[in-house]
């Protein structure tokens, strides 16, 4: 090998960073479109899946399934803004950097072929090293939960992670957000044993405290907001 | 894979002469990377419950380790010798990136399962240890074989220790039940420390153990 000076090492230095770095963002722009569809299409059918359409193909379908709206947390609807084009997590910091700005968030309606309605939520906070989120399957009562989905970015396995399983999934079907008196008060994950005669809470996770705190305020957060739509929605008439 | 090669055109020089040979089935036995020389044991342990994602990790590092060796390989007379390791890394980091980037677009699910996995192949030692033990010193065409070797042989072990993890650990098989429900009933569970990453050490050990009792001439002399 030829011994070089320093000026043969910073010029080929930087002729290898300059190609990796041209190569990499090819590769990022030109893959960018199936990528960004491959989030879309998880996002679709996870909220499919909360009212049971889990069909390889119900995604396609999407739009006619569902119909998508946006609300503000003043439960105004805005319009103008496509719901699946909201980017819920990044609302919320605009929200926490600027406390003027109201939070939009994406909400779908869902009719089954009975002609009951379900609202299919969106929410988003944050566990102990990262982003969380889920999906929530409210019933038209605006009261009942029918089903939920969580989600992480990167918190621990085996504790926080748990979120995502069905095992702590399912224990949010057919809990209530208002009590006797039709206040809100959401539903909380907190210690303890946790059965139907308790509808305002599930089962915490052993070990995963801060991700179960974070699951608790992002639902009672976001859940409030979206219940000042549905109240008004119910009050007026049926949506839709 | 080696045979298809064997067959391929020859010209006034074997392409693939006993040497070259030597390059790609050394790595699959005596000079196995995982088995006799222990590198790149963290991901085996780590991504090996479900045959799918294994296979998908196989195939990315093969690509990795085999164009990075090819790589530098054309690069070795250029490269400064005292910025040597940085531009390794550098060449490694971009294949890489690459890999993820194109699971990202067209394998979405098996790269969310294979996750920070396959971010992870840039400190794979076996890509590094191919890179400076032999890549910087041989040919290109040499090295891009023993590239695909050492893939080979790091997918070969890390496929076997799947095979048994999602055999015993979900009665699956590249997510197909294979042990019948007939066996649940009568009383037969699952083995959940298959599950865990400590249920791969048990599997990669057999394999060294098996391995090791077929090669004698691999222990070493008292």
């Amino acid at each position: 090998m030829s011994s070089k000076g320093n000026s043969g090492t910073i010029v080929f230095a930087l002729v290898v960073t300059t190609l990796s770095a041209a190569l990499l963002a090819a590769a990022a722009t030109i893959l960018k479109p199936a990528q960004d569809e491959n989030v879309l299409k998880e996002k679709q059918q996870n909220i499919l899946s909360l009212v049971g359409l889990n069909g390889p193909n119900d995604y396609k379908k999407f739009d006619q399934l569902v119909q998508g709206l946006v609300i503000d947390q003043e439960g105004q609807q805005v319009q103008g803004v496509e719901a699946l084009a909201l980017d819920l997590a990044l609302e919320k910091k605009m929200n926490t950097k600027n406390p003027a700005y109201k939070v939009r968030y994406p909400m779908y309606v869902y009719r089954d072929p009975s002609g009951r309605t379900t609202y299919l939520l969106q929410v988003a906070g944050t566990g102990l090293w990262g982003p969380i989120w889920g999906y929530l399957a409210l019933n038209e009562d605006g009261n009942t939960l029918r089903s939920a989905i969580f989600d992480h970015k990167g918190e621990t396995p085996g504790l926080g992670a748990e979120i995502n399983t069905d095992a702590f999934e399912q224990q949010f079907i057919n809990k209530k957000l208002l009590n006797e008196q039709g206040d809100f008060v959401s539903v909380k994950v907190e210690k303890g044993k946790h059965d139907a005669s308790m509808p305002h809470a599930v089962d915490a996770i052993s070990g995963g405290t801060i991700t179960s705190n974070g699951v608790s305020k992002m639902l009672e957060q976001d859940l409030a907001c979206y219940l000042k739509y549905i109240r008004q929605q119910s009050t007026q008439s049926l949506p839709l | 894979m080696s045979d298809v090669l064997v067959q391929s055109p020859v010209e006034k020089k074997p392409l693939l002469g006993k040497k070259e040979r030597k390059l790609i089935t050394d790595p699959l036995s005596d000079n196995n990377p995982v088995t006799i020389q222990v590198l790149g044991i963290c991901s085996a342990l780590a991504v090996t419950t479900q045959m799918k994602p294994t296979m998908v990790m196989a195939l990315s590092v093969t690509a990795v380790v085999a164009l990075s060796n090819l790589v530098i390989s054309l690069m070795r007379n250029a490269i400064p010798p005292r910025i040597r390791i940085i531009v390794q890394l550098t060449v490694v980091s971009v294949l890489v990136i690459l890999v993820d980037q194109i699971l990202k677009a067209y394998m979405y699910d098996i790269s969310k399962q294979l996750s920070v996995f396959v971010g992870l192949i840039i400190t794979n030692c076996i890509v590094m240890g191919r890179l400076e033990a032999y890549a910087m010193g041989n040919k290109p065409f040499p090295s891009l074989l023993d590239g695909l070797g050492n893939g080979f042989g790091y997918g070969a072990v890390i496929l076997t220790v799947a095979f048994f993890r999602e055999l015993l650990g979900s009665g699956k098989l590249f997510g197909f039940k294979v042990i019948p429900d007939a066996l649940y009933e009568a009383g037969y569970v699952n083995n959940g420390l298959m599950m865990i990453p400590a249920g791969a050490l048990f599997v990669v050990a057999c394999y060294i153990w098996v391995q090791r009792s077929f090669a004698k001439h691999l222990e070493e002399k008292e």
